[in-house]
């Protein structure tokens, strides 16, 4: 019997279990896929929001705003990427700068701090590539990025480190209570036995809460294509560069990323699928368009590669956090934007309620920080020698675009919760992730997987599943 | 028989129409020089290529070995050639020159190893 | 940090030509640094046949082609290191490079060549959308798979582009039990060689098809298949003519780019047609004493031209390190009318060449047309041909009375003159 089974290991459910793990209980997260991070948050925009957008008293106003505050600390004690970059929010036309000071008195009752409204002419001061169409924006400060997945990532190895368990392949198909025990029971047939579940299943919360909730929940996928700029275009934009939404529609970003890419999109479209995460020209075409208005500089030669992420929204447009009427069951659901922003806080809340709930005693040998993968690229020569003299893997460089050594791929596939994959590998050091996109690297990972998982080549897959990368031996 | 073909004779690539209904005459157009025709004839009577792939290698610093047969052979025994490159298997050391294969196919031709291949 | 006269970065075709050319003209103090666990560079996983008709007036495979100049390098003992990947380089010549056995060197190079090649162009950068499963490989991240590690990345392939990697591919794949559906092309023409269209895909009747691409790749895990279009006249999908593909292997054989992200950090100056730096007539760039040659200097297509070239940067290199820079007047190249690009981009105006060799590729085919070089209007040269393609390097050497005819001029111009396209 566990005390908590929770469903889902995107951010949300790796840091709830993170943060469940300061506590002395036995901890499972069922994940349908075989890594943590490949559903939404693997595929966003990576912004820490200032929190001026969500509607004053709304969940997502709340827990964007404080998670927003977390994050210094929490990057420095679980070390992932984060930058407090700052973001914009730019107006193009006069006539809108009443929706734009809206924007800022939102914000001023969310309790965001920082906040102020410049002129075009100061917005390229700061931003000197932005577009002279700019008229106003909206500076807020405490704007920030992050690295999803690496935040997520961090998040499910310092809770593995505590003691969670993480179950990959478990794609849950049934939930149900009786004599106050929960079953969870999976495609496989496994069958998993708790006191309490946390549904943090993204994009399809909604049918994990149907399976044994009486109040039943609504989740729509909403897909945004992005483009991914190579870092030669990285001096383009600073600060996160937000689109006032006028009646013209909503805008797109343009963002640097915490490895000094340029990001730009998404846009927004249901889908019925929502496994469905194909890009589609039309949309991609749109969002490079929308995008140069904010910075017409922006070249389609330094395009390296372009995604789709799906959003969890729920009818009801907020976040939906806490216990169900089902003791015991608690939702954390339709966290669509700004739900990385609120991550933070989510986990602190929803550990605490069921902490609470379950009368936990705090764990007295819990490691509060964790150390990331050693990150060859950004280091000092000094730094780099001493590592490559306590351990000669790193100096074998394997992906030449993002300078990845040999020794951080290992350390990626042997780490707690460890990488199986070719996508696993590239979330966790970025081999692949550069501008060759995986074309000189694909074969040197592949044999190091193989050789570290006792696998054959054959075995190798990019994601998991069916997604093997070669048929098999040629003879 | 009315075959189309690409002289590959020069860069120019000309488009050939070849008529070898009587194969002691061959008559050939679309040609802008005198190779075309000879191309064609050789192309219809005796056509032939050169094979290159690879065979496994045991005990070497790489799995496989790249292999060429020694000249070219008749096209029509390039899969023949193929399948006879799966069933053979080398050990290292692998010496460019080295005879992978004495007379592929049966067509008089060996397949020798184009790849130097040190022990492990 | 350690010394070196002449450090060369990379050990394929390049380098390796510079090497034994620099050790020819005396130098003997000359680290090559290599990243892969071999020489040889790409040559290694070219297994085809076809290298080396200019140079050594027979026909070899890529490895045969590599081991003769390995052999050259290894009889002249010339200093390698291989697994040695140079990560950066400073405009002073600082090469800085990493390896598991010496850690982290410096070396401070009189003079550097810059031989490290070029990469293909990914999916990204040709903005195909659809699925993002496996699947999707460039040509030689497969002919990687095949050719060196032994195995098959698919066994349904379409290709895109019908550049000479994808030629080979498709007949390799074939080769290896592989049904190969289809090579799309953009293009109204194949950026390929003839003999490569008839070779590898007319021979096993795999259809090439011209003003096509991909619009789409499905599939979830793994490629399912892909849709296909026809493009019109200013190159844009038609989206009445899809047709879907089933297969489950999409290689792309979209252009190489010559890898220059070395370079600049070394503050050289690349040309945006070539993506490679802007020489003169001894391969040096703007930054003093170091050169530049072969794929990374600008793409070609038979390996024989990168080693020629190579071996002139090698020896003007050499001639760097012993007498310095030449102060003179520089008179650049300008190509018009249908020649996109120039190597050398600049001609010395001190320099004595007995002879000089200028690379250049054209924009479109072309019929019938005479490639000319002009000095101040005045013809210098001119060359007939029946047909040139953006697919085939022209190749033209000019002697010492026509350079010096050159030097004196104030405007170099290259041009195709009459014909049609």
């Amino acid at each position: 019997m566990k005390d908590v089974i929770i469903i889902g290991s995107g951010v949300i459910g790796s840091g709830i279990a993170r943060e469940l793990s300061r506590y002395s209980a036995d901890i499972v997260v069922l994940e349908k896929g075989d890594d943590v991070s490949v559903g939404t948050s693997k595929a966003n925009s990576g912004i820490v929001h200032a929190g001026f957008d969500a509607v004053p008293g709304s969940n997502k106003a709340k827990y964007n705003v404080a998670g927003n505050k977390m994050f210094d600390e929490l990057s420095k004690t679980l070390d992932f990427p984060f930058r407090r970059n700052g973001s914009m929010v730019l107006c193009f036309d006069s006539a809108d700068i009443g929706a734009l000071q809206q924007l800022y008195d939102k914000g001023v009752a969310n309790g965001v701090e920082k906040l102020s409204v410049i002129t075009g002419e100061e917005a390229r001061k700061i931003e000197p590539h932005l577009s002279d169409k700019v008229v106003a924006c909206l500076l807020a400060e405490t704007g920030g990025i992050v690295s999803p997945y690496e935040l997520n990532i961090a998040y499910a190895e310092n809770a593995a480190v505590n003691g969670v368990k993480f179950e990959f392949c478990k794609k849950v198909t049934n939930v149900s209570k009786k004599d106050g025990t929960f079953e969870v029971t999976c495609a496989d047939g496994s069958v998993y036995h708790g006191r309490t579940v946390i549904n943090c299943a993204g994009v399809h919360a909604d049918e994990i809460n149907n399976m044994v909730c009486p109040e039943k929940m609504h989740i729509v996928a909403r897909k945004g294509d992005y483009i991914l700029m190579d870092k030669t275009a990285g001096y383009l934009a600073d600060h996160t560069l937000f689109q006032l939404p006028t009646k013209m529609g909503k805008g797109v970003l343009v963002t640097p990323t915490t490895h000094g890419n340029i990001l730009i999109g998404p846009t927004a479209v249901d889908v019925e699928d929502k496994d469905n995460v194909s890009t589609s020209l039309e949309q991609l075409n749109i969002v490079f368009d929308k995008a140069s208005l904010t910075v017409p500089e922006l070249s389609r030669r330094t395009i390296i590669t372009q995604f789709s992420g799906l959003r969890a929204h729920e009818d009801c447009d907020d976040f939906i956090i806490g216990e169900s009427s089902v003791e015991g069951f608690y939702n954390v659901a339709g966290i669509e934007s700004p739900g990385l922003s609120a991550s933070p806080a989510i986990a602190t809340e929803i550990a605490g309620q069921v902490a609470t709930k379950l009368q936990l005693k705090l764990n007295s040998h819990f490691t509060e920080t964790r150390k990331g993968i050693p990150h060859f690229a950004t280091m000092s020569n000094t730094e780099r020698q001493k590592l490559i003299d306590s351990n000669p893997l790193y100096g074998k460089i394997v992906c030449r675009c993002e300078m990845v050594t040999e020794g951080e791929i290992v350390s990626a596939i042997r780490r707690p919760v460890g990488a199986k994959d070719l996508d696993g590998i590239k979330r966790r050091t970025r081999a692949g992730m550069g501008r060759c996109q995986a074309g000189f690297c694909t074969a040197r990972v592949m044999q190091i997987l193989a050789r570290e998982l006792g696998e054959d080549m054959a075995d190798v897959t990019k994601c998991g599943g069916e997604s093997f990368i070669v048929e098999g031996r040629t003879k | 028989m009315i075959k189309e073909m690409i002289c590959i004779s020069c860069p120019m690539g000309c488009h050939l129409t070849v008529d070898a209904t009587d194969i002691n005459d061959i008559k050939v157009t679309g040609n802008t020089c005198p190779r075309g025709p000879i191309y064609a004839r050789n192309e219809i009577i005796a056509p032939k290529r050169m094979v290159t792939g690879s065979v496994r290698v045991t005990g070497g610093k790489i799995p496989m070995a790249s292999v060429k047969t020694r000249e070219a052979i008749p096209k029509q025994l390039i899969f023949d050639c193929l399948e006879q490159l799966k069933t053979v298997t080398l050990k290292a050391p692998v010496h460019i020159g080295d005879v992978v294969i004495v007379d592929v196919a049966g067509c008089g031709v060996d397949v020798i190893a184009t790849k130097e291949i040190a022990e492990a | 940090m350690i010394a070196k006269n002449l450090v060369i970065v990379g050990g394929g075709p390049a380098g390796l030509a510079a090497a034994k050319s620099a050790y020819d003209c005396g130098e003997r103090d000359i680290l090559i640094l290599e990243r892969e666990s071999e020489l040889g560079g790409i040559l290694n996983q070219c297994i085809h046949n076809g290298f080396g008709l200019h140079t050594f007036k027979e026909e070899l495979t890529g490895p045969e082609y590599a081991a003769r100049y390995i052999d050259e390098v290894k009889k002249r003992n010339i200093e390698y290191k291989l697994s040695s990947t140079v990560i950066d380089i400073s405009s002073d010549k600082v090469v800085t490079y990493v390896n598991s056995t010496d850690g982290l060197v410096q070396v401070k190079a009189k003079a550097v060549v810059l031989a490290c090649g070029c990469r293909e162009r990914p999916r990204g950068a040709i903005n195909i959308a659809g699925m993002r499963g496996a699947g999707v490989f460039s040509a030689g991240t497969a002919q990687k798979l095949v050719n060196i590690e032994g195995y098959l990345p698919g066994k349904e392939v379409v290709i895109l582009g019908s550049g000479d990697i994808g030629l080979i591919m498709a007949r390799r794949m074939t080769f290896e039990g592989a049904k190969v559906k289809a090579v799309v092309e953009l293009m109204p023409y194949s950026s390929g060689l003839n003999r490569n269209i008839v070779q590898c895909l007319n021979d096993f009747d795999i259809p090439l098809m011209f003003s096509h691409t991909v619009i789409d790749i499905k599939g979830k895990d793994r490629v399912e298949g892909v849709v296909i279009a026809e493009v019109d006249d200013k190159l844009r999908p038609m989206p009445e003519t899809a047709q879907f593909i089933k297969c489950d292997t999409l290689l792309l054989s979209v252009g190489l780019l010559p890898e220059n992200e070395l370079a600049k950090n070394a503050s050289v100056a690349l040309s945006p047609v070539t993506g490679g730096a802007e020489v003169d007539d001894t391969m040096m760039t703007n930054v003093e004493g170091i050169f530049q040659c072969g794929n990374v200097l600008h793409v070609h297509d038979l390996v024989d031209f990168v080693s020629q070239e190579s071996e002139n940067a090698g020896a003007c290199a050499v001639k760097y390190i012993n007498e310095g820079a030449e102060k003179c007047e520089q008179v650049t190249i300008k190509c018009t009318k249908g020649v996109r690009y120039c190597v050398p981009h600049k001609l010395n105006c001190d320099d004595n060449f007995q002879s000089l060799n200028f690379k250049m590729r054209v924009g479109n085919v072309y019929k019938k047309v005479e490639l000319t070089v002009t000095a101040d209007g005045v013809k210098v040269y001119g060359k007939k041909r029946p047909v040139v393609t953006p697919g085939e390097m022209e190749n033209i050497t000019l002697n010492s009375q026509q350079i010096e005819q050159l030097k004196k001029a104030k405007e170099i111009v290259i041009s195709l003159e009459g014909g049609q396209q």
